[in-house]
């Protein structure tokens, strides 16, 4: 494999590219991270929600609206799919074990991605976007205004969520209830609303991620699969249980990746994810809890 | 505690049983149908002993089962020092194959607890797959191998299909056997004092190190061994004969089967089978409930009966089938135990 040569410009290209994917598996893996803290599971059917949300927008812009229209009507929905699933299929099973929630989430994943293809066939659909794919001049490098848009929608997401988590009332109910439900029921949280409340906000950041993404890749029911991927091995990089290290994760995943892919020409495009979740295993092995997390201290 | 163990002797008596008499009342294509069912029944006695018993959760098994059907492949299509081998004796080549990458998984998953053990075993299962496509002209890419098909050996008179389950019912057996073995004495106490508490075992003299990584090893064995047992049963060996999605099936099939329970996993087998391959078959059945109008050739249909299925096991019985067999049978047997 010949790799071309190497110029600058090319060289802020990608890093511009890897910032945009970063950005994507940084949303998703806040979901992630947002539904491990207070449940300590990982859902796997994040991907498909966020999929089955982006269909429904599709759908919508199909009817007439606008994106910008269909975009609150959108979150409003994933909103309060996210806090139906919590009530109706995780609640039940809140206090078995580690594995059968886990079971759950994958049947969960399985019956959408199935309900996709019912709905709306398994073909490729092109998605229009709400940004133009023209480049503008950055400094001297030429960068696609999606890719900006990308950028700017999704940091403002995680940007108002950590407000939202720093300074509201609500926002301390649900870190209370993550961190130490029992003290947090004591003093009157409803811990139960406050779970089902995070999957709620999960859902949406996994809304945003896949209709930003969407004008990238083409929509299908299995669109979000390999980004799911990239955004468990986001999380894990950061850091599991930490909000702030699951968008840095997702960042330099992002990052690694493309650039992986585009300069190590043993690599290219066959053996980025390998190569990626080996460097994410040697870092584990060294940190655990990963880049930002806590190791718990176990008692007997 | 000695009729506990005679009950379970005569268990495990009348499943061997069964399952020779089986072929008798069935037809050849059933028959072959059970063979399969027999050999995801290997990998999830392995995944039982892995994440039942040792408590970590492995979410990639399926590239075990890959590399155990590698090695039959490539043993048997190009050989080794220029000799192909019977693919009869592939087989524990290639659960040992598999048990030493099993041992070379499980000595890094020792530091990684949990999910980060899960997320990191799935990472394996999808890279996996790249693998062969990167190096392809030792597995042979994506076009694969072809083998020869199965065939009885020493003159036996049987149809392949009937040799087939013989086989691999006759190794499911012993597997069950020996794992049973395994996890009723010193070694099955040892595992599941780590999965409770990994700090209490070991300051009970137990090491969890040893236990934990022997179990990664034993289980990817049996993977190996049903990878191999699989590949026969296709004649042909590429990346998509063991799909990513593998993993997950099996550790739903698991927890399906009951965590704990080693006979009831062959419920969870067959699940996989079914909503494999006769998930359409599923949907009709359905549709003779009331309401329901369900047509079982809509793409998407197999996966949502499968997630419905899964979803109202885990809610209904949490315990899975071997924890409903607990269930039925455990007033009958406890009143037995008390006697004694």
């Amino acid at each position: 494999m010949v790799v071309p040569a190497f110029t600058w410009t090319e060289f802020a290209q990608q890093i511009a590219a890897g910032i945009r994917s970063g950005a994507i598996y940084a949303g998703l893996a806040l979901a992630l991270v947002i539904i491990y803290r207070s449940t300590r599971v990982i859902n796997f059917a994040q991907g498909e929600m966020a999929t089955f949300t982006t269909f429904i927008c599709w759908s919508l812009m199909n009817h007439g609206f606008s994106f910008w229209t269909a975009f609150p009507i959108v979150l409003a929905i994933a909103f309060v799919g996210g806090v139906a699933i919590e009530r109706v299929l995780i609640q039940p099973v809140e206090n078995a074990s580690v594995l059968t929630i886990v079971i759950v989430t994958l049947g969960l994943a399985l019956l959408l991605n199935g309900l996709m293809s019912l709905i709306w066939g398994g073909a490729n659909r092109q998605f229009h976007g709400p940004f133009s794919t023209r480049t503008i001049d950055v400094g001297g490098v030429p960068i696609s205004v999606q890719d900006i848009g990308i950028v700017v929608v999704s940091f403002s997401l995680v940007a108002l969520l950590g407000l939202f988590f720093r300074y509201t009332k609500l926002g301390l109910a649900l870190r209370a209830a993550a961190v130490n439900p029992d003290s947090s029921r004591l003093v009157g949280v409803r811990v139960g609303w406050m779970l089902a409340l995070g999957w709620g906000i999960a859902a949406l950041l996994g809304a945003v991620a896949g209709m930003m993404v969407a004008p990238v890749v083409f929509l299908d029911p299995n669109m979000m699969q390999t980004i799911l991927l990239y955004a468990f091995a986001a999380a894990v990089l950061g850091g599991l249980d930490s909000p702030i290290g699951a968008v840095v994760g997702g960042i330099l995943l992002g990052l690694t990746i493309t650039l992986l892919e585009r300069y190590v020409g043993f690599v290219g495009s066959t053996l980025k994810l390998p190569v990626a979740l080996l460097l994410i295993l040697v870092l584990l092995l060294l940190r655990p809890g990963g880049l930002f997390g806590r190791v718990a201290v176990r008692r007997v | 505690m000695k009729l506990k163990l005679a009950l379970e002797v005569l268990g495990f008596l009348v499943l061997a049983a069964l399952v020779a008499f089986l072929p008798r009342i069935v037809g050849d294509f059933t028959v072959y149908e059970f063979a399969i069912v027999g050999m995801y029944f290997i990998a999830l006695l392995g995944l039982a002993i892995l994440t039942g018993y040792s408590g970590q959760i492995s979410l990639g098994h399926g590239a075990f089962m890959a590399v155990g059907g590698y090695t039959t492949a490539i043993l048997s299509v190009d050989g080794i020092f220029g000799h192909e081998l019977r693919d009869l004796w592939t087989i524990p080549i290639a659960g040992l194959v598999a048990g030493v990458a099993g041992l070379l998984v499980g000595v890094p998953a020792l530091r990684l607890s949990g999910l980060y053990l899960a997320l990191i075993t799935f990472g394996i299962a999808v890279s996996f797959p790249q693998l062969p496509k990167k190096f392809d002209h030792f597995f042979g890419g994506t076009t694969g191998k072809v083998l020869n098909l199965v065939k009885a050996p020493f003159g036996l008179e049987t149809t392949p299909n009937r040799w087939l389950y013989y086989l691999t019912w006759g190794i499911a057996l012993v597997l069950l056997a020996l794992a049973w073995a395994l996890l009723r004495g010193k070694p099955g106490r040892a595992l599941q004092a780590i999965r409770d508490s990994e700090v209490a075992a070991a300051s009970s003299g137990v090491n969890p190190a040893t236990y934990k990584t022997l179990a990664f090893g034993i289980s990817a064995f049996y993977a190996g061994v049903a990878g191999s047992l699989y590949v026969m049963s296709k004649a042909y060996m590429n990346p998509d004969v063991f799909p990513i999605i593998l993993s997950v099936y099996l550790v739903a099939a698991l927890a399906v089967g009951g965590l704990e329970s080693l006979v009831g996993l062959i419920a969870g087998a067959a699940l996989i089978y079914v909503l494999q391959n006769r998930a359409d078959d599923v949907t009709r059945w359905i549709n003779h409930l009331p309401v329901l109008d369900l047509d079982p050739k809509q793409p998407g249909m197999p996966s949502v009966v499968f997630g419905v299925v899964l979803i109202a096991v885990m809610l209904l019985l949490p315990t899975g089938a071997g924890g409903l067999l607990r269930r039925l049978f455990g007033p009958l047997t406890s009143r037995l135990y008390s006697k004694s």
